[in-house]
């Protein structure tokens, strides 16, 4: 018999990280010590199907479809949770106990599905369709169970119909583990068990984000954003309808994804192209008010930082927070509802260009407002949300009419028969043009803060920032909340309060990081901070909830590369230097960032809601 | 009854007292020596399980006594409970020394908060006779107090990973094992979870030593154990007997000879025939946490099926597919055999789901159904009764 | 206990909350309290939970869901569990659940509509050898017959119209 201490030492012993020698399907593979049996398989490209894991979430083991068999264990054990610390470990992954146990639990699942594939959105994209096939389902022993539920069309943003869900909860723990929201819940059991909201209340009216990021982590049709693609095939097919389109930076790093082309291509002009096919008047650029909303928010941000610097005015919050993500923002107002004097009170990029396109272009072309359709192309579901937000129609109309996903306008170039790969590519159109990098880099988590910083800092200090290329590196990459500083010395008369000032920035994606970062603000912590940046969708824009799917980090770093260096090689690299820019303000917001005009249309108010539900 | 042990009489805290005059490690070699395996069904041997509790890293860990008695057939905890919490409570209080933890929790079923006044009662006076609370004893280095956590009504929460979730808060859905619980249980710390008769079983066991525990029973199946005995019997109730004995035996002690078929285990358990009664009850035979059903010749057998797998719908936790979806298929399937209609093919694919949950199942709920699905379906189509 | 008097469920819950803490782990307990002073558990209890705990509401509504002894629709005053499993399904379970029908007026999953009774099944209540059995609140009542049905509700009857 052990003794304790004998049973400790082979526990210490059991070190994290070194090879172990494990045999599967009859063939020697070394694995890394604690690494997940799923893992190893997919290193050594063993297909195991999967249904409840996801790269970016803990294992739950529910589905049970990626179970194995282990020499020596008489149940099955689930891959995905089975980690091999033991060397020696025999697995079969294929053996006819493993083959029998996942076709019953195919035929379970596919019993309960409601089968409608043919008019299912995840047709050719549903994972348990894939695995059906794979299996060759062709036929069930069961009676396919009634439908229990009325599918939930009634929210902004997200459509849920449960007929179709398998229960693997992928929705859940992102919701909770991601997104730290927990719209989500598991209700009743056994049989009878399925996922929900509180009180089977519309997502709508529940603490909901509208961030998308169930959707984009669902294997099946269960989750979609709300379909806005026959509005905007309606408004194109219209001759007395103008229909112009602005496209989010992270829609091009993604979208050819959806024509199967590597995550990471970037299809800018291809997509411009596509979207003149489509029949679109006017193809611009979100980036050209990602630009304008660097001027506006980091004026905001000097004036904030004058105020309670020189003026010791402790009216103005520091630090200023973001407000581009819409997701972040109704997360604001649920969770931080006392707090909201942090977030910049400039629009998001989306809606500054629906408000402009209304009022300046449309008295710059001599064009109806009213005949005006503006459709944006986001990444983003809760985009869908903001447009439809009450406070919304500074222009005097609804100032964004539509908003596709990145998926939706696929969808349309895919009806529509157009070659996205092999297209021509084409600019955007004036009078906004092509826009700046700094604009582009919105698309990707820290791309606001740096592109915010190539402008301030110059500004400041009449020199461009001190990193090579402009490359600003400590705002990049995935990790979950970054903080850095710049120090600003040498600045130029006008701002010299800030003579010797360190700026302190922090940036954050993903809702659950973010919920950290204002945890730490309200107790004090971020104090010395100046300027957070938060986007609700891990990665960014680029991770958003109406890309394609599926999603992981690679894929992320795939699409961050594409706007990196997409960025690099645009010949305009800071958002003061964008010339249409320039001219805006010259001609229509003439009294400046942060002035009235602007104020008026390009900087907006928040609600609080709290977290209590009616 | 004849003479009676672990439902004999007992001076309240002998076993901690014995306990007390050992080593902390020599407790728990004591508890191994005994052979005491699980009394809650699964049969894990329990000084192993506190020697990994003990041996775990981390100064705060927990007792938990498992007083989630749902299985169908079985009462012989509430007996327990009612009649000899001492032993019960100094079990934990044993176990609280040998492991080093300074909570224990009774995690007392729903069912039977009738007992919670009683209960606490007993606590309060253990406290006041410095049996229970801080420095037992008068020893300076050991503390170690009960609470009782009152179950909400869910049969699976006898799964102890289950229930360990359920006293965090959250719903009683089973935990991805490993790790187990003695390495990361309540609270992600060590946590020892036993039987309500396991506890009673260790006390005994300190009173009386290791050796005369050995001494009953089979190799592998080591001393005493409670049976409660219901159904087609002449005297319902709870029974002290050794392990390994034969369900004839057991069948003539109780009065319930007349039988054509007997459950073992409850709900989850197996049913054997008449030409089967010759076989042990006893972990290398015919496991059981203690549920006897007997049925006579009269009985509808497939009844006594749809019964049960309504109860496993019920009580699923409907976290993984095979049991949320499975046990709802296994009851169709069995409601259609009830109805007469069902060709020879159909009860093939049923075996063969029930088989494919015994091993996909992520816990001993979904896993156990095909247990009585195929030995009560065999005894159905044996023709042993009605 | 069903009062149709208005309750403010913040105060109930701030409360039992004082009481049983703002720790997850006392989820449970909250939940079985509410539900033991005021018969359920209704929807403005479970948002009030939610964010005294600082949990989603969708959390605390779904272990509610779980439990058997957790409801969000009002009980009555005396809830009336039979257990209908096996012991006590073999030995007349049949024939005290008409006996209770009749003796209470209300189906299975029924509450009565002056709140003083619910009737309702329940698995094993670790009762077997003494079939069929039921509980009715924390009382357990073993070797049930048609007749002795009748005596037990008269008696609850009486007890609840003293209070």
């Amino acid at each position: 018999m052990k003794t304790n201490e004998e049973v400790r030492e082979q526990e210490e012993a059991r070190d994290v990280g070194t090879l172990v020698r494990v045999t599967i399907n009859g063939r020697e593979y070394r694995a890394r010590r604690g690494a997940t049996i799923l893992e190893i398989c997919q290193e050594n490209g063993i297909p195991v199907p999967t249904l409840c894991a996801h790269d970016d979430l803990t294992s739950a083991g529910v589905c049970r479809i990626c179970s194995v068999e282990i020499e020596g264990s008489w149940a099955l054990q689930t891959a995905c949770t089975m980690e091999v610390h033991d060397p020696g470990m025999v697995i079969n992954t294929h053996s006819p106990r493993v083959r029998q146990a996942r076709r019953a639990i195919l035929e379970l699942l596919l019993a309960e599905h409601c089968g409608d594939c043919y008019t299912c959105a995840a047709s050719g994209t549903c994972e348990l369709q894939e695995i059906a096939d794979d299996y060759g389902i062709r036929e069930l022993p069961y009676e396919r169970r009634e439908p229990r539920f009325e599918p939930d069309d009634t929210g902004p943003s997200i459509y849920r119909d449960m007929n179709k869900c398998i229960q693997c909860r992928r929705c859940i723990r992102t919701c909770d583990d991601i997104q730290s929201v927990g719209a989500l819940g598991v209700f009743a059991r056994g049989p009878e068990a399925h996922i929900s909201t509180f009180a089977d209340m519309p997502l709508g009216d529940v603490v909901c984000t509208n961030c998308g990021q169930c959707i984009t982590h669902c294997p099946t049709g269960a989750l979609r954003e709300v379909d806005h693609t026959p509005e905007v095939w309606k408004a194109l097919e219209d001759p007395d309808k103008h229909v112009v389109i602005q496209t989010a930076p992270a829609p091009r790093a993604a979208m050819g994804e959806c024509f199967d082309l590597p995550p990471g291509t970037s299809v800018t002009g291809r997509m411009n192209t596509a979207m003149r096919d489509l029949g679109f008047d006017r193809i611009f650029d979100t980036n050209f008010t990602a630009d304008l909303t660097i001027m506006e928010e980091g004026t905001e941000l000097l004036l904030r930082l004058k105020a309670a610097l020189v003026d010791g005015d402790t009216s103005m919050k520091l630090p200023q927070i973001t407000s581009c993500s819409p997701g972040w923002i109704k997360y604001m107002e649920h969770f931080y509802p006392d707090m909201l004097d942090h977030l910049s009170t400039c629009k998001s990029p989306q809606q500054m260009f629906g408000a402009l396109m209304k009022t300046y272009y449309a008295e710059e072309q001599g064009i109806d407002p009213e005949s005006i359709v503006t459709v944006s192309l986001m990444p983003c579901t809760a985009k869908k949300f903001e447009s439809d937000r009450p406070e919304m129609v500074d222009s005097g109309h609804k100032d964004v009419d539509y908003v596709l996903t990145t998926r939706e306008l696929a969808q349309m170039i895919r009806e529509a028969g157009i070659p996205l790969p092999i297209l021509e590519e084409t600019s955007f159109d004036e009078p906004f043009g092509d826009a700046s990098g700094a604009g582009l880099i919105f698309g990707a988590t820290g791309g606001v803060m740096e592109a915010a910083l190539r402008t301030a800092y110059e500004i400041v200090t009449g020199r461009e920032v001190p990193f090579d290329n402009l490359n600003i590196e400590p705002c990049r990459g995935l990790e979950g909340i970054k903080m850095a500083s710049v120090k600003l010395e040498g600045v130029v008369e006008e701002w010299s309060f800030l003579e010797g000032a360190e700026l302190k920035f922090a940036i954050a994606h993903g809702l659950a990081n973010a919920q950290t970062v204002m945890e730490m603000l309200r107790d004090g912590e971020l104090d010395d901070l100046h300027f957070i940046e938060i986007m609700a969708c891990p990665g960014g824009c680029l991770g958003g909830g109406g890309q394609p799917m599926p999603v992981n980090d690679e894929i992320r770093r795939a699409r961050a590369t594409a706007i990196y260096s997409e960025d690099e090689d645009l010949p305009l690299r800071k958002s003061h230097e964008n010339p249409h820019v320039a001219y805006v303000y010259e001609k229509f917001l003439t009294d400046g960032p942060c002035g009235h005009k602007s104020h008026d249309l390009l900087h907006t108010h928040y609600t609080p809601r709290g977290r209590e539900l009616k | 009854m004849g003479d009676r042990v672990i439902l004999g009489p007992y001076a309240p805290g002998t076993a901690v007292d014995a306990a007390l005059d050992q080593r902390r490690s020599d407790v728990v070699m004591t508890v191994r020596e005994s052979g005491l395996r699980g009394r809650g069904g699964a049969g894990f041997p329990t000084g192993t399980k506190w020697m990994l509790a003990a041996a775990a890293a981390g100064d705060e860990k927990y007792v938990i006594c498992n007083a989630d008695e749902g299985e169908p057939g079985t009462f012989k905890d509430r007996v327990l409970l009612q009649e000899y919490p001492d032993l019960v409570f100094d079990g934990m209080v044993t176990a609280g020394y040998a492991i080093g933890a300074k909570e224990g929790y009774v995690y007392l079923r729903a069912e039977y908060r009738y007992m919670l006044d009683a209960l606490e009662n007993v606590l309060e006076k253990m406290r006041s006779e410095g049996r229970l609370g801080n420095a037992i004893r008068g020893r300076e280095d050991f503390d170690f107090d009960i609470h009782i956590h009152l179950g909400s009504g869910a049969y699976v929460c006898g799964e102890e990973s289950a229930l360990i979730e359920s006293m965090e808060g959250r719903r009683g859905e089973p935990r991805i094992r490993p790790p187990f619980p003695v390495v990361a249980g309540y609270l992600n710390k060590p946590t020892v979870v036993n039987n309500v008769e396991t506890f009673a079983l260790v006390s005994r066991v300190m009173e009386h030593g290791a050796d005369w525990f050995r001494g009953i029973g089979t190799e592998e199946s080591a001393g005493l154990k409670l049976y409660s005995v219901s159904g087609d019997v002449q005297e319902p109730g709870v029974y002290e007997l050794p392990m390994g004995i034969t369900v004839n035996a057991l069948l003539e002690t109780v009065g319930g000879t007349d039988a054509a078929a007997v459950q073992i285990g409850g709900a989850s358990g197996t049913m054997v025939t008449r030409r089967e009664f010759d076989r042990k009850i006893a972990f290398e035979d015919i496991a059981t946490g203690g549920s006897i059903i007997v049925f006579g010749p009269e009985r509808n057998l497939l009844g006594v099926l749809e019964n049960f797998l309504e109860f496993f719908a019920e009580e699923s936790c409907g976290q993984c597919t095979p049991c949320r979806l499975g046990t709802m298929r296994l009851l169709e399937g069995v409601r259609d055999l009830q109805n007469g209609s069902v060709e020879p093919e159909r009860i093939d694919a049923l075996r063969n789901l029930a088989d494919s949950m015994a091993i996909s199942a992520k816990c001993g709920l979904g896993q156990s159904c095909n247990a009585p699905f195929g030995s009560i379906l065999d005894a159905h189509l044996e023709g042993v009764a009605r | 206990m069903t009062t149709r008097t208005r309750i403010d469920w913040n105060n109930v819950v701030q409360d039992v909350v004082d009481m049983r803490g703002e720790d997850h782990t006392a989820l449970i307990p909250i939940l079985q309290d509410i539900q033991r002073s005021h018969g359920h558990v209704p929807r403005e209890a479970q948002n009030a939970i939610a964010i005294a705990l600082d949990v989603s509401q969708a959390r605390v509504a779904e272990v509610i869901s779980f439990y058997s002894f957790l409801t969000e629709e009002p009980q009555g005053q005396y809830i009336f569990r039979l257990c209908q499993t096996i012991s006590c399904e073999m030995d007349g379970k049949d024939e005290v659940a008409s006996a209770l029908e009749r003796a209470l007026g209300i189906a299975f999953g029924e509450t009565s509509e002056d709140g003083l009774f619910s009737l309702e099944y329940t698995n094993c209540i670790g009762m077997c050898d003494q079939p069929p059995a039921m509980l009715v609140n924390d009382d357990a009542f073993g070797g049930l017959t048609p007749q002795s049905v009748q005596d037990i509700v008269a008696d609850y009857r009486r007890k609840g119209e003293e209070r």
